[in-house]
């Protein structure tokens, strides 16, 4: 019989870290500036050792102002969305659930322009507004998908897609009344956008808490295996099933929340990559969640780098090129579902 | 409906291979339950108290027909509901008051199969069996698997290990969810429905093997079951439920009694004694083959 081992656990996170490793290389050295990778490797060497210095300014421009900040916020944003895309599947029963097929992303919006126009003095107003927007939309599209006291399927779906359409309807009313400024970047922002730089600091509470919510979700990834395998049973296994729902549910909503605050929705990674590591790795949520949360990062970051080449010099948002693959992908999946 | 002349449970009387040397492992004592749809107002549904004991290596069949309180007494023993009064003790502990992990290491529960939400295969199914022991982080060991392995080796399964749980047929999925719960290592192992969706020779396979594992494994098995002539089969003790009571506890020959069963089961039915002692139940039909009216009586219950 084979059961997940550490050494298999880490063999795989270690082939996409590799992955991830190539695909970053390769989204520093195009663009509207081609940089060859001997350079590369030559002024990111200088860098490691200290000798920034002597780094080319217009290297430093584009690589290290431009290109590396924008590779490493989509790495957190797809690792964010992805591991909250496994998660909601996981948590509503349901494969095709996804932070933006749900409503959750449309939530977070919400959440996040609300807070930049009612209050933009509180510091981090956007991520923590996008937070309470998220677990909000998830909260609300949970009880209306249910039928008879159950969980059903399309009903949460349908559910989703009505939130997701009604809180739309919300942003655009909230922007065009209340948001004077600025309108083009709230529109292209909505569409999902990787190309608005945020300060420093916003990065690191970024990270933070991608690091804090993918870490919650996997301390319950034992569980969430026997859950996805019958809830009923999950209890005889000795699972709190009630607990375990708390913790993804507030977590994902976290991440969901985080994600949409600096790069507004982008649809269907989280539906996308979680059905790829499992195609590639099984259905394990001990191997799911590190390999979701690395593929996600793959995923973004080479979405990204076609949004900003594919028509160059002019840049796509990324959600429209994550839709484009993403929604045949849900077609798919949801046509190979039925009998 | 006025309920005289209810025996009062003790221990199981005498007759066929009952294990009544064999140490007392639950005891349900005058335990019941109601559901309440809002607070205050009255239950919809009711369990009377109600008392059996069980010993290890018995199989006890709770038996009735569909709404007789048969599932919420299993719940009660199940620990996933906690008893309005009365207690159920497994070895001397209220299981209502264990807490997951414990209870899940001793009672291992047989559901009709969910529906799985991603492909698995049935050896990992199995490994599940192993959560219960396992810490936050840990993986499966060497001796889980090997658990988990004779698990399937004892329903015999082995040749599904690798099979996806939702290619198999419904009889090979039941001994596949029956080998998770052996590899819980239980003492109690209960069982909801297991031969609903399960034709006759896959029913008179599983029974056979629950009878099997009570001997070798030392079990406690509970069943519940609608289905009479299974449940006189394979049953040391019977608890015959009805509209919320229980309305008898002995073996199935105590309780097998023609005028008791057609009026619980609303059917006409012929109750003999088989060459082993066991009672066996039949439609009672006419000449015309049509299955006769119930013939009018006293009520019993």
């Amino acid at each position: 019989m084979k059961a997940l081992t550490l050494s298999r656990l880490l063999w795989i996170c270690g082939s996409l870290l590799a992955v991830l490793f190539v695909v970053v290389v390769v989204a520093l050295k195009v663009g509207a500036v081609p940089i060859s990778i001997a350079d590369l490797a030559l002024n990111l060497g200088r860098v490691i050792l200290g000798r920034a210095s002597q780094v080319p300014s217009e290297y430093r421009f584009v690589v290290f102002d431009l290109r590396l900040p924008r590779i490493f916020l989509a790495m957190l944003v797809g690792g964010a969305l992805s591991v909250s895309g496994t998660s909601f599947q996981a948590l509503l029963r349901n494969p095709l659930a996804d932070p933006y097929v749900l409503g959750v992303s449309s939530g977070g919006a919400v959440g996040a322009i609300a807070g930049l126009i009612f209050a933009p003095q509180i510091p981090l107003v956007a991520p923590l507004a996008a937070f309470l927007g998220a677990i909000a939309t998830i909260a609300a599209v949970y009880f209306l998908g249910r039928r008879k006291g159950q969980l059903d399927s399309t009903t949460l779906l349908l559910a989703g897609i009505i939130s997701a359409s009604f809180l739309s309807a919300v942003i655009s009313f909230l922007v065009t009344t209340l948001a004077g400024q600025n309108l083009r970047g709230i529109v292209f922002w909505l569409m999902g956008d990787l190309s608005t730089p945020l300060p420093d600091a916003l990065h690191w509470v970024l990270l933070a808490g991608l690091i804090v919510g993918v870490g919650a979700i996997y301390t319950t990834a034992a569980d969430l295996n026997v859950i996805t395998a019958g809830e009923r049973e999950a209890i005889h296994l000795g699972v709190d099933v009630t607990r375990v729902k708390l913790v993804v549910y507030v977590s994902a909503s976290l991440l969901t929340g985080l994600a949409v605050s600096v790069s507004g929705a982008i649809g269907y990674v989280g539906l996308l990559v979680p059905h790829a590591m499992r195609m590639l790795f099984g259905s394990d949520y001990r191997v799911l969640i590190p390999s979701s949360l690395i593929g996600g990062a793959i995923a973004l970051v080479a979405a990204d780098t076609l949004a900003r080449t594919v028509m160059k010099p002019t840049e796509l948002p990324v959600g429209a090129v994550t839709a484009i693959l993403g929604a045949p992908f849900f077609i798919y999946l949801l046509r190979r579902r039925l009998p | 409906m006025s309920t005289p002349n209810i025996p009062m449970v003790g221990t199981p009387s005498q007759s066929g291979g009952q294990p009544t040397g064999e140490p007392v492992r639950l005891s349900v004592e005058q335990a019941s339950y109601a559901y309440h749809t809002k607070g205050n107002t009255a239950p919809m549904f009711t369990l009377a108290a109600t008392s059996f004991e069980a010993r290890q290596r018995e199989i006890v069949s709770i038996l009735g027909p569909n709404a007789s309180g048969k599932s919420t007494l299993l719940k009660l023993i199940a620990g996933s509901l906690e008893p309005l009064s009365g207690r159920v003790e497994l070895e001397g502990f209220e299981i209502s008051r264990l807490n997951p992990r414990t209870r899940a290491q001793r009672i291992a529960m047989v559901h009709q199969e969910s529906p799985l939400l991603f492909p698995t295969r049935a050896g990992e199914y199995v490994l599940q069996g192993r959560h219960p022991y396992s810490r936050m982080m840990r993986f499966e060991t060497q001796n889980d698997i090997q658990i988990a392995e004779n698990a399937l080796a004892q329903v015999g399964a082995t040749h599904l290990r690798d099979r996806w749980m939702h290619e198999i047929s419904g009889g090979e999925k039941q001994r596949v969810i029956l080998a998770r719960a052996l590899a819980q290592q239980p003492i109690l192992l209960l069982l909801d429905e297991p031969t609903l969706h399960l034709d006759i020779g896959a029913q008179v396979e599983l029974l056979e093997r629950l009878r099997q594992l009570a001997l070798e494994n030392r079990y406690t098995v509970i069943v519940v079951t609608h289905e009479l002539s299974l449940a006189a089969e394979f049953a040391d003790q019977v608890v015959l439920m009805h509209n919320g009571k229980c309305l008898r506890v002995g073996t199935p020959a105590e309780v097998y009694r023609r005028d008791l069963l057609e009026q619980v089961f609303e059917a006409p039915l012929d109750v003999d004694i088989g060459p082993e002692g066991r009672p066996r139940v039949h439609i009672r039909g006419t000449k015309t083959g049509r299955p006769a009216p119930i013939l009018m009586q006293d009520k019993l219950f």
